[in-house]
């Protein structure tokens, strides 16, 4: 292994076992859902495996990937790490929480979903573990702005690597939303789960939570969208569009991701209409940066097409390099963002919400987002990273190839059956789709299709994770290791603009969420409330 | 910022698409009143039993001729349990939780709200289809959640 990138390997590491355990629990919820019995299938396991499957889909995978991620970055682009021994202490940190809260959830302790609303009761230390994960993530994002600094003392003026720019637009974002989970873990749930208070208000920890729900979309979404930006092009053979237009999205995140919480509060009771309608505004707001993303990064894919020789209108779509399993999985996650994208507008959709709201359509909706964009982003950009980080050759690349496809072809007949079966009522999240009467007959059929996109899911995770071992235990050594290239823009910029004034745009930032969430909150504060004792109903 | 010219007209197109999204909510929201459940009333979760309008949850018609539904959500049932309403008539559900959060679903309707211990959720709905429906908890609430049905008559 190349001592400078240790460090990120062995996250990554972290994040790759985090998400093979999480693929089997899904799996055998797919087949749950569907009613097809297994041994061992009980109400208890399907709860606990939901639980499972979010907390280290959601949290450990997408928490350690990034850190990894981050710190290949600051190697790369700004040539340093500044406070490489602190970085491994946040590791530990990461790790110990993780494990701490995962052994609570396998013992049954913490059924309690990734989204541990009260007054559902977990054992303690499955918050305690959960904030050891979060704090571990801080000092990794002090780390990465030290590290930004240093770079920036000997470089003023010099726009920084774009990877960079959209790593510390992640922790910005980062830091905003997990100031609410804070509040909502340290202030309330810890506390409440010790003993130490009696009674907890549902409504402002569910709010507390998607004050952090919502951002945690985009601090999984932006790294992704640096490997679309950064890394893509590069290995399409083109150009990055433009440079400038990227470092805009990123910032238009920073501004836009956490002022969006109550998108997921539309149903709930307690926050006004007119709030609700703010939240809204902001939320379709958010879509823009996306929409500007579709446009300059398939403009690179072109660029890359026609700088190998294609003409005509769509001639360069067949020259991309689609055998390469990089390419393949973050065009075919770019495809389903573009479908992932649209269910979203509906979701956020203020009234139009209450057809799909916690429905099946809703986990349909973010494994195509989470589940295909960022996972399947993050899976293409291992095979990329694998080599240049352990100095090892990808082990079979055949199997590497069809990887993605097969993760694609099972997400299209997994999520379009839970799309369509949410429309016609089925809830989200239940043992069995088989309820009484003509309503469960209905969903059937789509939970069977389902549960068979959730099964080639299951076989492409399983592709993945053998190329992952077998290349880390038996890939033939290269020396040295493949450099890291990343894109070069069309016009890169010579000077630093207003998109770079990162101060300038998380005060705007700080600002716009206490101006969506001040109100609301004092409103709610204010007024006479009653707690809950606490349930453990698993 | 020197923007390419194509790349100029999609983000044009782009923000054009947001502003018709939102014109089509604020206008549902003006005019037809289409806006989802917003008020702050509190009430005791742990005592709802002696509660005068939740002790005992059943559809009344107040003088004014409206009708209003209180609906208890508790694991792992509704209550009251069947609902009756009459069809074409605008009904006021008031929906609370005597335990954990829980979802209250009218499959096939747009009556779709969260029951939050502590909290009502208020919301006025208008049945034009007579029938049986299926209510179902979409939130997760201990082990038998699947199992949480009732029913809604219209007639």
């Amino acid at each position: 292994m190349t001592g400078r990138h240790t460090l990120a390997a062995t996250h990554i590491g972290v994040a790759i076992a985090a998400f093979g355990v999480a693929s089997a629990m899904g799996v055998l919820q797919a087949l749950s859902i569907a009613d097809v019995q297994f041994p061992l299938r009980s109400e208890s396991y399907y709860y606990l495996a939901v639980t499972a499957h979010g907390v280290l889909m959601a949290l450990v995978f997408t928490t350690f990937f990034i850190m990894g991620l981050g710190y290949v970055f600051a190697q790369e682009s700004l040539g340093r790490m500044t406070g490489r021994r602190i970085a491994w202490v946040a590791f530990w940190l990461a790790a110990g929480g993780s494990v701490m809260a995962a052994v609570t959830i396998l013992r049954g302790q913490s059924t309690v979903l990734y989204t541990f609303y009260p007054p559902l009761q977990a054992h303690p230390l499955f918050y305690i573990g959960a904030t050891l994960l979060v704090v571990a993530s801080w000092i990794w994002g002090g780390v990465m702005i030290a590290s930004y600094r240093s770079w920036r003392r000997e470089h003023p003026g010099v726009p920084v690597a774009l990877s960079i720019h959209g790593m510390l637009a992640t922790i910005i974002i980062w830091y905003l939303a997990t100031f609410g989970l804070a509040i909502e873990v340290v202030g309330m749930l810890i506390p409440w789960s010790l003993g130490l208070v009696d009674k907890i208000d549902p409504l402002l920890a569910r709010t507390f939570f998607w004050w952090f729900g919502h951002p945690l979309v985009y601090f999984w979404l932006l790294p992704a969208y640096v490997l679309w930006y950064y890394v893509l092009p590069q290995v399409a053979g083109g150009r990055l569009f433009s440079d400038r237009l990227a470092r805009m999205v990123f910032i238009l995140f920073v501004l836009l991701s956490t002022p969006v919480g109550f998108h997921h509060q539309f149903a709930d009771p307690g926050i006004s209409s007119g709030w609700k309608l703010i939240h809204t505004v902001t939320t379709y707001a958010v879509l823009y940066p996306s929409l500007v993303t579709a446009f300059t990064v398939i403009a690179s894919l072109e660029v890359a097409g026609r700088m190998k020789g294609a003409r005509g209108l769509f001639d360069w779509i067949g020259r991309l390099p689609w055998s390469d399993p990089f390419f393949a999985s973050v065009a075919l996650a770019m495809i389903a963002f573009a479908f992932g994208g649209f269910g979203g507008a509906i979701n956020a959709a203020y009234a139009m919400n209450a057809m799909v709201h916690n429905t099946a359509w809703i986990q349909g909706h973010f494994h195509v987002t989470l589940g295909t964009t960022v996972a399947l982003s993050f899976m293409g950009a291992t095979y990329w990273l694998l080599p240049r980080l352990i100095g090892r050759e990808l082990r079979m690349l055949p199997l590497a190839r069809l990887q993605p496809y097969l993760w694609f072809a099972g997400m299209v007949l997994f999520s379009t059956s839970y799309h369509i079966a949410g429309l016609r009522g089925m809830p989200r999240r239940v043992y069995s789709g088989t309820l009484t009467g003509e309503y469960g007959e209905s969903w059937q059929a789509l939970t069977v299709v389902a549960a068979v996109g959730g099964t080639i899911l299951f076989l492409s995770a399983l592709a993945f994770l053998i190329v992952v071992v077998a290349t880390w235990t038996t890939g033939r050594r290269i020396q040295p290791p493949p450099p890291f290239e990343f894109a070069t823009a069309l016009q890169p910029p010579a000077t630093m603009g207003l998109w770079d004034r990162f101060g300038l745009w998380t005060a705007v930032a700080i600002l716009l969420v206490a101006l969506a969430y001040v109100y609301p909150l004092l409103t709610l504060l204010a007024h006479p409330r009653y707690g809950s004792p606490r349930f453990q109903p698993f | 910022m020197q923007v390419e010219l194509y790349e100029r007209i999609w983000m044009w197109a782009a923000a054009g698409i947001i502003v018709l999204f939102l014109g089509a909510i604020g206008l549902g929201a003006a005019l037809q009143a289409i806006e989802p459940p917003g008020h702050l009333e509190t009430v005791d979760p742990t005592a709802l039993a002696d509660h005068a309008e939740f002790g005992a949850p059943a559809v009344t018609t107040r003088d004014d001729g409206a009708i209003v539904v209180p609906v208890v959500a508790t694991m792992f049932s509704f209550s009251p349990d069947p609902i009756e309403v009459p069809a074409n008539h605008p009904v006021t559900f008031r929906v609370t939780s005597g335990d954990v959060i829980h979802g209250f679903d009218v499959v096939g309707t747009n009556a779709n709200v969260m029951a939050v211990p502590g909290y009502v959720t208020r919301f006025t709905v208008t049945f034009r289809r007579p029938g049986e429906y299926l209510i179902v908890c979409h939130e997760y609430c201990g082990v038998l959640h699947h199992n949480m049905v009732g029913k809604l008559i219209v007639k």
